[in-house]
């Protein structure tokens, strides 16, 4: 059925659909509207569930693993600060291989305090253990829940999915929601291997002496390693029954492209427009919208750059005293091929700062004429235009 | 023990840290530097230091039995004795 819905919806219709068991939350703007969805639909008896009220983002994610490790389907969506203070439970829930999943509406960190859309939230907890996925659209959203339980609970990895804030958390699209009985039949229940049980007590997360902490590391590396091939097959199983597909990366008019821009979440769905219109007068460009940051799409995207002789990277996030993290990413990526192109970044979009078809249409245009330094703060207010604003 | 499993390498292990039995075979009384040692005479068997022990060490038996094999020396039971029936001798002396 289709309905018009916010993104912070997409992902409450998303939990109930996947049949989250346990969901512990605490509501955080702009994530909110996804935890008092979830909280009416469970309510009201619409939702299957157990629905825990925390009194911090740090309770949320105890409380999942609890749940996930009791081996119950747990769900939770948060942002930005609240993802922070989870900080420490994130790598307790990687490490214990638990498959949750959770939404986190990309905010900008304080001070200053600010609301809207940037990646650092996410991009701060990259080496936690948990696959990353950023998203276009709130269809995209909605599909990625379902898709990355399965994911998870086959690599037994848990996986945070990224909407901007705004920009998809609050913004109405059509969605398309699948019938539950589909939905059934593409994830079937999740039963874990080991779990919390009392007929068979067991301790998780003991002491890990140097002996063997170094294989559990190295498995947590496998399983995200083996997640290519998970994300792509079972994106593959999805297609044929939803006729949706995403992957690690979508390659958007790459076919030939002389240029290529990379970004991700929204923005990437606003570079597809210009691209349509640089296409439509002749310019060989072509967008890859970077989906999945862990796993990161390496060889995805050497394999679509071979032909490509200028590459700009839209970055809504800054690792302080270096770059934007996708552009360090991608570069590394194509480090070891043989004729690498020119690569430019771009820091744009920071706090939510609007980034226009027009502002991806002048980056492709310094990209493709390699008028840009290597690291550019697009439209960075100089003193001038302080001045005179 | 029957429960202790040794394994071989990476591929031998669990994806995660998790025991195949109970933690009975940890025997934790190893870490213990104080040993708490009864004197069953001031002893009047009210077992609050069976109440108070963290880890369950102590054994609710006509007067109370310490387990060494798992106390950790850690001296509640001495602190909360209310007629200071349990001291705390150096391990080694």
């Amino acid at each position: 059925m289709k309905k018009v819905i916010m993104g912070n919806h997409a992902a409450a219709y998303g939990s109930k659909l996947a049949r989250a068991e346990v969901v512990a939350a605490y509501p955080i703007t702009p994530q909110t509207q996804t935890v008092e969805k979830i909280s009416e639909m469970v309510a009201s008896g619409e939702m299957k569930a157990e629905f825990i009220k925390v009194e911090s983002e740090h309770s949320a994610m105890a409380a999942c693993i609890g749940a996930s490790a009791a081996g119950a389907r747990a769900f939770t969506a948060t942002s930005s600060q609240g993802l922070a203070l989870m900080h420490e439970l994130l790598h307790w829930a990687a490490g214990a291989r638990l498959p949750i999943v959770m939404t986190n509406v990309n905010r900008a960190m304080a001070p200053g305090w600010n609301i809207w859309s940037e990646q650092n939230d996410s991009l701060s907890q990259r080496d936690t253990g948990w696959m990353q996925i950023y998203c276009e659209s709130n269809q995209e959203v909605l599909d990625t829940i379902i898709q990355s339980f399965k994911v998870s609970e086959k690599v037994l990895l848990p996986t945070m999915i990224c909407l901007d804030g705004f920009s998809l958390s609050h913004t109405y699209e059509v969605v398309d929601i699948p019938d539950q009985d589909e939905i059934d039949a593409f994830l079937p229940r999740y039963e874990p291997e080991y779990k919390l049980d009392v007929n068979n007590p067991r301790t998780f997360g003991a002491m890990t002496a140097p002996e063997w902490y170094y294989e559990f590391r190295y498995k947590m590396h496998q399983a995200m390693m083996q997640a290519r091939e998970a994300i792509a097959e079972i994106n593959e199983e999805f297609q044929q029954q939803f006729g949706r597909k995403y992957g690690m990366v979508d390659n958007y008019r790459c076919q030939d492209a002389e240029t290529l821009i990379i970004a991700s979440g929204a923005i990437a769905s606003t570079a597809r427009d210009v691209i349509d219109s640089l296409r439509d007068s002749g310019k060989n460009v072509g967008l890859i919208s970077v989906r999945t940051f862990r796993p990161f799409p390496d060889e995805e995207i050497r394999s679509i750059a071979k032909s490509a002789r200028q590459i700009g990277v839209i970055d809504r996030n800054i690792s302080f005293g270096h770059e934007g993290i996708f552009f360090t990413e991608t570069k590394a990526a194509l480090y070891s091929t043989s004729n690498p192109p020119e690569m430019y970044g771009f820091i744009a979009g920071l706090g939510g700062r609007d980034v226009t078809p027009e502002d991806i249409e002048e980056m492709i245009h310094l990209t493709a004429t390699g008028q840009a330094p290597e690291v550019t703060w697009f439209k960075l207010k100089k003193d001038m235009e302080i001045a005179a604003s | 023990m029957d429960n202790e499993i040794k394994f071989k390498n990476v591929d031998d292990l669990p994806p995660m840290t998790v025991s195949f039995g109970l933690m009975v075979i940890n025997k934790t009384g190893g870490w213990r530097s104080l040993r708490p040692v009864i004197d069953n005479k001031k002893c009047t068997s009210c077992m609050i230091c069976w109440k108070f022990c963290p880890e369950a060490c102590i054994t609710p038996e006509e007067q109370p039995v310490i387990n060494l094999d798992y106390c950790k020396g850690c001296g509640i039971c001495a602190e909360e004795c209310p007629r200071g029936a349990i001291t705390l001798i150096e391990e080694g002396k």
